[in-house]
């Protein structure tokens, strides 16, 4: 099995593992977002809360929810563990030469790790505030819709988007999503191989559209809540 | 015209360097290289001791005269080689920048020029092709398609200068490997060892201590061939091909 281990630790083998746990992120912003939208159905949480009640019970979702719990994790300490073994092999990264030239390479392609790392600070300060609030505190109540009891978790992302500094931490953190993303996206596919004629373009307008739309639409939540609030 | 040099200095691979300054009368028709020239004549003539920086064929194909020049390998003009830029890309009173290739698998040797080894552990793992030579083949014995000839022409233009490296952010020698894998292995004559090719040469490329491709694409915009990181993509999605599939692990 030894042949398999040096593929996983190889250059070639780390960076496919970067970027097929990047793909799947991807995928699971994509249903996050379609979920969360839910939020301003305007029906006072309604179908919200059955729908964060059922992605809570369904074993199906459970099993991958641990999934990307895990492939977040991993990703990140393998992203991190890259940045530092880059900075070393090139003694310094871009700011080995007295004169740094940043002529050649995108802003987001030079600050992968640093968005990364402000995405990991946001995923630990939203788990606790949402994830953590509901599965291990009685903090939302329950209310009942045709008589199934649910815990209400309108009520509490309502409560945190009336608060100005966390509506402005969400969307700061969106717009950093944003910059990893447009990076990121056509980067994966080029680590996976996919660099052709045809469809090279499609993924490069494919991925700065996804980098511009999902964050927009996340961002846009705590904004809505904010300005309606009550 | 005249040019003011900061010009690495360092005595080998254990000392410190630092930038030393000089001012240099050159002429727009020169080549870098040349003004490099008239710089250490002046050296020589002060019983200093002269940069040391590797040249060879003045022609833009051996890949030796490597110089970081204000930030940029090769300097500012895209595809091309130190020695066949000229002055007239820089303006009279510029002040110039000149460092060696920056990363830890191309230590120092003195001043500008750095020990590019590394390169050659790569080649020596599979950057051939193994066939007898004999009696003189008939070149259109073996048809090939002009677009795959092509595409192993444009990989073939590589020179090994390592200019990838020293534009990568990350100091990455992927340019340079997938390169010689896309050169050798799109023929049918280098193809037979293709599978073998891919993984040793990636190999020697990560026991020499070279970054990972973050894909910032620095390296095909300063390569003075033009090569294209399309030879990156061919090279992971083989190596993934051939330790996945093939049996023979190296
Ligand atoms: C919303 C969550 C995230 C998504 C959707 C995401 C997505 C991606 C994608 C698609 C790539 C490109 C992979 C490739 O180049 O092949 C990438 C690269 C990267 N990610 Fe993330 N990422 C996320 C969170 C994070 C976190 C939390 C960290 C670290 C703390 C991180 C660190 C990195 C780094 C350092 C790279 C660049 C690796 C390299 O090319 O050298 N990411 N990410
Ligand atoms: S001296 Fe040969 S490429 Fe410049």
């Amino acid at each position: 099995m030894s042949w398999l281990t040096n593929f996983l630790f190889s250059s070639i083998g780390r960076k496919l593992t970067m970027s097929l746990t990047g793909i799947f992120l991807i995928l699971f912003l994509t249903v996050h977002l379609l979920g969360n939208l839910q939020l301003l159905a305007g029906d006072g949480g309604e179908k919200f809360n059955l729908y964060a009640d059922f992605m809570g019970q369904n074993p199906l979702i459970q099993f991958i929810s641990i999934g990307n719990f895990f492939f977040i994790f991993l990703h990140a300490v393998l992203g991190i563990l890259l940045y530092f073994q880059n900075k070393a092999a090139s003694g310094g990264g871009t700011s080995r030469y007295a004169v740094k030239s940043t002529k050649t390479t995108t802003y987001s392609s030079r600050n992968m790790a640093w968005f990364g790392t402000v995405i990991l600070v946001f995923i630990l300060i939203h788990l606790f505030q949402f994830w953590f609030k509901m599965k291990m505190t009685s903090i939302p109540e329950l209310v009942t819709y045709d008589g199934v009891e649910v815990k209400n978790l309108y009520t509490l992302v309502a409560a945190t988007f009336s608060n100005i500094p966390f509506v402005i931490f969400y969307v700061v953190s969106m717009i950093v999503i944003g910059l990893h993303l447009s990076h990121g996206f056509q980067s994966a596919f080029q680590t996976l191989g996919l660099n052709h004629k045809k469809y090279t373009p499609i993924i490069n307008g494919l991925g700065t559209a996804y980098s511009i739309l999902i964050p927009l639409g996340f961002a846009i939540i705590p904004i809505v809540f904010y300005l309606t609030k009550a | 015209m005249k040019i003011h040099l900061k010009v690495w200095r360092q005595r080998n691979g254990e000392s410190k360097g630092y930038l030393e300054d000089h001012q240099v009368e050159a002429d727009e028709h020169m080549s870098f290289l040349e003004m490099m020239d008239v710089l250490n004549e002046d050296l020589v003539s002060k019983k200093e001791t002269p940069v040391a920086f590797e040249h060879d064929c003045r022609e833009g194909i051996c890949g030796s005269c490597n110089m970081v020049i204000n930030g940029q390998p090769h300097g500012p003009d895209s595809g091309t080689t130190t020695c066949q830029l000229h002055m007239r890309s820089f303006k009279d009173g510029d002040t110039v920048v000149v460092e060696p290739w920056r990363a830890v698998a191309f230590p120092v040797i003195k001043d500008l020029i750095v020990d590019r080894s590394s390169f050659d552990r790569i080649i020596q793992a599979g950057g051939y092709i193994s066939v007898n030579t004999g009696q003189a083949q008939d070149g259109n014995a073996i048809p090939i398609e002009k677009g795959r000839s092509a595409f192993a022409m444009d990989a073939a233009e590589c020179i090994g200068c390592g200019a990838c490296v020293a534009a990568c952010p990350n100091a990455s020698a992927m340019l340079f490997t997938s390169a010689k894998v896309a050169h050798l292995g799109t023929m049918p004559q280098g193809e037979v060892e293709q599978s073998t090719r891919v993984q040793s040469m990636v190999k020697q490329m990560d026991l020499e201590g070279f970054g990972m491709c973050s894909n910032t694409g620095a390296c095909e915009a300063e390569c003075p061939k033009g090569i294209s990181i399309t030879n990156i993509a061919l090279m992971n999605r083989q190596y993934a091909g051939s330790v996945l599939g093939s049996e023979k692990s190296v």
